[in-house]
């Protein structure tokens, strides 16, 4: 078990003609703390797998360093880094069995058959395959193919980190909860420190205590769930987790006060003065109220989401939805809306606004 | 329910029947009846029973020849399979070099049987010949037109020249349709070359595999062009294969009747091997 440090991390995986570089990733300083449950999220093609691939030693980072506790591992394969990573296909030794494709980790690594039958036993039973041990692991379905994976992931004890990588793409989606909390289980049971690379926020949510939240091959925001979804440091965030995503408005700054539709606002972080860069609004639908005196909008649709409702509204030519509990009633036609101040937030270039820093 | 009865839809595949039986029923059913009959010209028969079988069966020649083809099969199975996987697996997998490598393995296969046989003639020579003056002039005597054993060497040679490449060809599809996570896994359970190769390139050649040793078989069984233009049997009997040996029966001496019998029989093992063969392969498929 080891911290893992990335410093200056970036790739490209290309340079362009001109000389300039295409980066996957982009200069990335992070610490993953030893012994946790981190969860990497990010929309397809952000650079997490090529981010988690870096780590395992897979890739050779283009820039950048990767510190296993305070060792510097960057020059070092996969193997010499003693690190197990799942896939997002199964990936199972077709012509062994279940027991022996658990067993291939341990044996390629010299360990003797006496302590290997015990251990192999052991996250069988973890991983509920012990009926299965002596089938031969081509005849298993999707599912039980990629728990012979996660069975090879976490079989051996000394691993410094184990890393996910949207293992549960093949599963059905009732098992995907099951196996889920199984992880998060096991987590709680060896102590690892373990990495899970997701595009799906509910995944990232529920399997991890601090989430890194990945866009075009750059870290915006590292926070625990409710962090992630109370503060959102860019709009990204806001947008990309919470279903449906926070509302982002264009906002002018006058005397401190947020404009917006003509019409002051308080916000959580307000800034003295509109610097350079373009100014936005974020507030989350779970904080957008019916009020008697607010922002006049156009009610456009409203969706049972079983406990609440997503209303739809259009004002001042944006669209903002707002979510309103079972049993209050909606006004028909047009309404007026309130922002919770305490949880609307300015953006300045997509990043929460401080005063006096300019980007 | 009743279902109505209707047999006027097997005329529809009379069509069928009758390409089927022109091009493969009545040319092996005329063998067939040669193979029952003994004649002395002028197109006269006169029924033989299965006595061509018996002898043949019994014939120190047929056994000959049979042991020569079954030994030649063999030697090139034994040498173009694991040359076939080893050369594949060191082809690049990606980049300019890929169809550089495909088109030169390919080259050999485009190239006409009796020419290949002429080319490896010419080139075997002992006295003008660039290999075999070669081999001569490092001391090795070597004269593919006297001595049995350099004849056979010749003969492998071509072979393994002329058709691991097709070997080669389907292996490498196995191979590139491995997904690169089998390998990136094999590196992170800390597989070694040999394990990867066992544990993962092999099993999942075993298909294509098993489509070029069955290929190969039937292919090398009942070759004829190359050995014939090569050595046309020679020196003495010691290369005459079994399909060269039937068409001396058939074209040289004129036996009708052995010569059909030798076809069938022939024909019986070439399709038992090839069943046999085929069936374990997919049984072990199927467990």
């Amino acid at each position: 078990m080891a911290k893992v440090t990335l410093e200056n991390l970036a790739h490209t995986y290309f340079n362009r003609a001109d000389g300039t570089a295409e980066w996957a990733v982009k200069r990335i300083n992070l610490q993953w703390a030893d012994g946790g449950a981190f969860a990497l999220l990010g929309p397809s093609g952000c650079g997490k797998t090529t981010l988690l691939n870096i780590m395992s030693g897979l890739i050779h980072p283009t820039e950048g360093r990767i510190l296993f506790d305070e060792r510097d591992v960057t020059a070092l394969s996969p193997e010499e880094r003693n690190i197990a990573q799942v896939f997002q296909f199964p990936v199972v030794y077709d012509t062994m069995s279940v027991y022996d494709n658990i067993a291939f980790p341990l044996r390629n690594r010299g360990m003797a058959e006496a302590e290997i039958g015990p251990r192999v036993r052991e996250i069988a039973e973890l991983t509920e395959l012990t009926p299965m041990l002596k089938q031969r692991a081509a005849g298993l379905t999707a599912d039980g193919k990629q728990k012979i994976s996660l069975a090879r992931g976490l079989v051996r004890p000394d691993v410094n980190l184990v890393m996910f990588d949207e293992p549960l793409t093949v599963i059905d989606p009732h098992l995907k909860w099951v196996l889920r909390s199984k992880l998060r289980e096991l987590h709680q049971r060896v102590g690892t420190t373990m990495i899970y690379v997701t595009h799906d926020q509910t995944e990232a949510l529920t399997f991890a205590d601090q989430v890194v939240v990945m866009n075009a091959g750059e870290v915006v925001q590292i926070g625990s769930p409710v962090e992630l979804f109370e503060q959102p440091q860019h709009t990204f965030v806001g947008h990309f987790i919470g279903s449906p995503g926070m509302n982002v408005l264009p906002a002018k700054i006058d005397n401190g006060k947020a404009i917006f539709a003509g019409r002051q606002l308080d916000v959580a972080n307000p800034v003295a003065a509109a610097a350079d860069g373009t100014m936005e609004l974020g507030v989350r639908p779970e904080f957008v109220r019916f009020v008697r005196e607010g922002i006049p909008a156009r009610i456009i649709n409203v969706a049972d989401a079983g406990r609440y409702r997503i209303v739809d509204t259009q004002a001042d030519g944006h669209r903002i939805k707002l979510l309103v509990d079972e049993g209050e009633e909606i006004p028909a036609g047009t309404a007026q809306l309130g922002f919770d101040p305490s949880q609307t937030r300015l953006y300045r270039d997509g990043w929460l606004a401080t005063d006096g820093a300019t980007s | 329910m009743n279902k109505t009865i209707n047999n006027r839809a097997w005329f529809l595949v009379v069509p069928v029947v009758a390409l089927v039986a022109f091009n493969a029923l009545i040319p092996l059913m005329t063998v067939v009846n040669y193979s029952v009959q003994e004649t002395f010209g002028d197109n006269t028969f006169f029924w033989s029973g299965v006595t061509w079988f018996e002898k043949l069966l019994r014939d120190p020649r047929f056994h000959g020849a049979l042991g020569r083809q079954l030994f030649f099969t063999g030697i090139i199975l034994l040498i173009e399979v694991p040359l076939g996987v080893a050369i594949a697996l060191t082809m690049p997998k990606k980049g300019p070099w890929v169809s550089v490598c495909l088109v030169l393995m390919a080259l050999p296969l485009l190239i006409p049987w009796n020419v290949v046989g002429a080319m490896w003639n010419i080139m075997a020579l002992p006295d003008i010949g660039l290999l075999g003056h070669t081999l001569n002039a490092l001391g090795f005597d070597y004269n593919y037109t006297r001595q049995p054993v350099s004849a056979w060497v010749t003969l492998i040679a071509m072979d393994v020249w002329h058709w691991t490449s097709l070997v080669v060809l389907l292996s490498y599809a196995g191979l590139v349709s491995i997904p690169e996570a089998y390998y990136q896994a094999a590196k992170i359970d800390g597989a070694r070359p040999w394990a990867v190769f066992r544990y993962i390139q092999l099993p999942k050649m075993k298909r294509v595999l098993t489509i070029a040793i069955l290929l190969r078989f039937m292919d090398s069984f009942m070759i004829y062009t190359e050995p014939s233009v090569l050595t046309g049997g020679g020196p003495g009997n010691s290369t005459t294969l079994l399909s060269i040996d039937l068409v001396k029966t058939a074209l040289g001496q004129f036996d009708l009747g052995p010569a059909a019998a030798t076809s069938l029989v022939y024909f019986l093992i070439v399709l038992l091997v090839s069943w046999v063969f085929y069936t374990l392969m997919m049984r072990n498929e199927a467990q």
